[in-house]
């Protein structure tokens, strides 16, 4: 299971790093978006999948899967979803102050 | 902290009221209020002078950063002194003269002159009193500091702006040198102070055959000579006389130029008795010594030609620091070092007395060009008698103090030729006939600074202003100099035994009881024949100056040095903006491409560097038939994003493989990661929606093939190392001894926090100031969003 887990990870991280690397502003948002995505799976393996109950005391279960890493990536996903939004709006913005989503053309000028 | 520490800081101190005195006393002119320091400073300093006893070195200490051996110390011995005294004797003058030379006008931003002279004078105090070479080196490169904010305290002329940035250039350069040099000499003598690297050395006599010894010597070398104005870094100082007069005559001829020749004294009981330090410093001071004097003769410009002459000056002290240091292996040779001290005193007194004279043909007749000005001899009759005198002496006629240096300047090089060291006996023969040619320029130029200003016809059509003599204010400071020419010149003994000996003791240390006594006549001797033959050969060239003016050399005024430093500095920037083009192409693909290029390359090289690739399955666990749907529709969902063309589409692809995330926690058991998962990609897809309907269509990408290839070969390098990362990171686990600290909570959550879900517990209790700022960082993220929404600008304004 961890194998197949890994490789998704490494998917994750070439196609999203395949993204942010295109120049249309939208796609280098998805990018950001897999790229969060692919970082906290990569975590939770790292963390090792154990196959134990859910971190809730309740179970009385023999053995928990380990909160500690839960508990981060849920604060990753709160913020990697501030983020994302920011950068939703950002490009939003970017597109109606210059009437185009196309990085090549937000070179700024040659005098900056 | 002592008095002289005092002494050092009270100039800096000053500097912040003067300010005051500028706003509130706008009526006085500045200069009154700053005039009673320098000349406090001065009579306090002349205490020190020994009076038919030996000087008591002062050494007062103070911490600074005791850890490193940094202090500021203070350490005053007869070169300090000497120096201290020329900086606020000399100070005294100048600020006194600057009264009448900047008038107060209502724009004259004379505050400014007066932090920037203060702050030069106590910097300068600073590096000739200080033992510490670091402090030495901050103080150093205060004074080329404050030296540029004055050339181009006009700042509105751009050639002062020029000047003020090529001495910074080429000063703050050589600073920066002599820095490391002072590292290496730490390097090997493990102290920071002058004096204990001396005493190092004097005990330790193999040290010469270290290997940093020759690349320290060339470093500090570097700082004397840029800032000395030595060959070949010598141009600046032309362009330093669009500074004020005042500031000309203070720092650019009489003090801060000859920090160079303080470095150097200073630095001659360490490096002196070295064939090296001999030939170095003695062939760029011989060097300097006749092109300044021959360039000197191609001026128009009065102060042109003052330049000129202090560079040439200049590098007659700095030959004969060079001819000195022999007297290490042999004393013939200790004449020099006389002659050094004598004549750094007597340019100090007639250079400064010229340069004010100078300013003040400037000042009343609106020219300095040799070619408008003439005939002002019965015009401006005091003018013109100070700086007969000023001239004669620059000359080295008798009797002035000029005539005595110049005598013991042959001295020292005709006694140079007799050394048997360091193949003196075969090269040395050209001393004297350097020194000889020099003086004859030297001469010439003299009489072309004489002749030209004050004799032959008065053209009042060419000038800007009605000549006429000059106010007192003004004619007070050179004044006081040209007397002190004559004074010095009749009895320069009054300098032997209070100044020039206890000098010649800090150079060199090893004369107990030095004994000097300077005469006016020698007898018929080779340096008298010298002379005569000066004042010959040197109005020959005045005589015949229209011939040489039509060779080609004497056709350009600037030096044609100046090429290496304009056309370097054109190429320095040209080439920064190219490589600085090259890598910021404004292009966020690229920029993400270094960091990605460069995460691959520094991982990858830490892996291999270390040997840490390692692979583990032993305990791998059952892949369930879910797991495997689940995994394969991401990664199939992963992989066809690129493909997309269409923008809705792609949002839900994305959606998709977000909810496919959700699913994998929910096997992975972490119920609360699933939930919030499902939640926030809900949200996110409904708000990439309502922002996609204002964006444009996707395009097919448009970059060229190469570029996506090379896209393609990073993406999956990235993929491959983090893939690595993981591996090895999944192997490592196997060796771990020991346990994870999530025991802690599984153990803790109830009795301290009462809660049952551990991971809501770690969130809002043990690591609860983490999801406060959490909450923080959303905040800021839509205020940010509500602002760019909201933001409604002018038409074409731009954010």
């Amino acid at each position: 299971m961890e194998i197949l887990m890994i490789l998704t990870v490494g998917v994750l991280v070439s196609v999203s790093t395949y993204l942010l690397l295109t120049k249309s502003l939208l796609r280098v948002v998805l990018g950001i978006v897999l790229l969060s995505h692919a970082a906290h799976l990569l975590f939770l393996t790292m963390a090792g999948l154990k196959e134990g109950a859910p971190p809730l005391l309740g179970e009385e279960a023999a053995s928990y899967a380990d909160p500690l890493p839960q508990a981060l990536i849920l604060t990753a996903i709160v913020i990697g979803f501030g983020v994302t939004a920011f950068l939703l709006v950002l490009s939003y913005r970017t597109y109606k102050e210059h009437k185009t989503d196309d990085l090549e053309k937000l070179r700024g000028s040659a005098d900056e | 902290m002592s008095t002289l520490h005092l002494l050092v800081l009270a100039p800096f101190i000053m500097a912040i009221f003067v300010p005051f005195f500028y706003k509130g006393f706008r009526r006085i002119h500045t200069g009154w209020f700053v005039l009673a320091l320098p000349l406090l400073l001065f009579i306090y300093l002349l205490r020190f002078i020994p009076i038919g006893e030996p000087l008591q070195v002062v050494k007062e200490t103070m911490d600074w950063v005791p850890s490193l051996g940094i202090g500021f110390n203070i350490y005053l011995d007869g070169l300090s002194l000497l120096f201290a005294l020329l900086i606020t004797g000399i100070g005294t003058l100048v600020v006194l003269y600057s009264i009448f030379y900047i008038a107060n006008k209502k724009d004259e931003p004379l505050n400014n002159f007066y932090v920037y002279l203060l702050m030069f004078m106590g910097a300068m105090l600073g590096v000739v009193l200080s033992d510490n070479l670091i402090v030495i080196y901050v103080f150093w490169e205060l004074t080329s500091l404050a030296s540029s904010l004055l050339i181009a305290y006009w700042f509105h002329k751009e050639k002062s702006r020029y000047g003020a940035q090529k001495s910074m250039l080429i000063t703050v350069t050589g600073g920066f040198a002599m820095l490391a040099g002072f590292c290496l000499l730490y390097i090997m003598t493990g102290t920071f102070s002058i004096q204990g690297i001396i005493s190092f050395f004097a005990e330790s006599g193999a040290i010469f055959n270290e290997a940093l010894f020759l690349p320290a010597m060339i470093l500090i070398l570097l700082g004397a000579f840029t800032k000395s104005a030595q060959f070949p870094f010598h141009i600046w100082l032309p362009d330093a006389m669009e500074a004020p007069t005042p500031v000309s005559a203070y720092l650019h001829s009489a003090t801060m130029v000859k920090a160079g020749i303080y470095l150097v004294a200073r630095f001659t009981p360490v490096f002196g008795g070295t064939p090296e330090w001999f030939w170095i410093i003695t062939s760029f001071g011989l060097l300097t010594l006749i092109w300044g004097s021959i360039s000197a003769i191609r001026q128009v410009d009065l102060k042109a030609i003052l330049a000129f002459s202090t560079i040439s000056q200049l590098g007659l002290i700095m030959a004969l620091l060079g001819l000195g240091s022999a007297s290490f292996i042999d004393n013939v040779a200790e004449v020099a070092i006389i002659a050094a001290i004598f004549h750094l005193i007597n340019h100090a007194t007639f250079k400064g007395s010229l340069f004010m004279v100078v300013g003040i043909v400037d000042h009343e007749t609106g020219t300095r060009d040799i070619r408008k000005l003439g005939g002002l001899m019965a015009i401006m009759p005091i003018t013109f008698t100070i700086s007969i005198i000023g001239i004669a002496s620059m000359a080295g006629l008798p009797p002035f103090n000029g005539f005595l240096s110049k005598e013991m300047f042959f001295t020292g090089v005709l006694e140079a030729t007799t050394l048997n060291i360091f193949n003196v006996q075969t090269l040395g023969f050209i001393f004297p006939i350097v020194a000889w040619i020099a003086s004859v320029f030297t001469f010439a130029y003299c009489m072309i600074m004489f002749f030209k200003t004050f004799t032959g016809k008065y053209q009042p059509e060419k000038l800007e202003k009605k000549a006429h003599e000059a106010p007192i204010g003004l004619l007070i400071s050179p004044i006081v100099l040209a007397s002190l020419v004559v004074i010095f010149g009749l009895f320069p003994n009054m300098l032997s035994y209070t100044i020039i000996e206890p000098a010649m003791q800090s150079v060199l240390p090893y004369v107990s009881d030095p004994y000097i006594n300077i005469y006016h006549w020698h007898g018929f001797n080779a340096e008298l024949f010298m002379t005569i033959g000066v004042v010959l050969f040197g109005t020959v060239v005045f005589l015949n100056l229209k011939r040489w003016q039509e060779t080609t050399f004497f056709l350009h005024e600037r030096d044609p040095l100046n090429r290496f430093y304009d056309g370097g500095l054109e190429g320095l920037v040209a080439g920064s903006q190219r490589v600085t083009n090259l890598q910021l192409t404004g292009l966020l693909r690229d920029y993400f491409a270094y960091m990605m290029v460069f995460m691959i390359l520094l991982l990858g090289w830490t892996f291999f560097r270390y040997d840490a690739v390692a692979f583990n399955f032993v305990d791998v666990s059952e892949i369930s038939p879910y797991l495997w749907i689940i995994t394969l529709a991401l990664i199939a969902a992963t992989i066809s994003v690129p493909f997309i063309q269409h923008r809705v589409t792609a949002i839900i692809v994305v959606g998709v493989i977000g909810f496919l995330i959700a699913l994998l926690f929910v096997v992975f058991r972490a119920p609360d990661l699933a939930l919030t998962q499902l939640l926030v990609e809900t949200v996110m897809v409904v708000l990439f929606l309502l922002c996609f309907y204002h964006l444009p269509e996707l395009r097919k990408e448009s970059f060229k093939a190469r570029f996506k290839m090379t896209n393609l070969i990073i993406s999956v390098g990235m993929g491959a190392i983090v893939t690595l990362i993981a591996f090895s990171a999944h192997a490592a686990r196997h060796g771990l001894s020991f346990e994870p600290i999530s025991q802690y909570f599984v153990e803790n959550s109830v009795p301290l926090a009462g809660g049952y879900n551990m991971v809501n517990v770690i969130l809002v209790d043990f690591r609860g100031l983490d999801t406060m700022l959490e909450v923080l960082v959303l905040g800021v993220a839509a205020l940010g969003i509500v602002a760019l929404i909201k933001l409604k600008m002018k038409e074409g304004q731009d954010i």
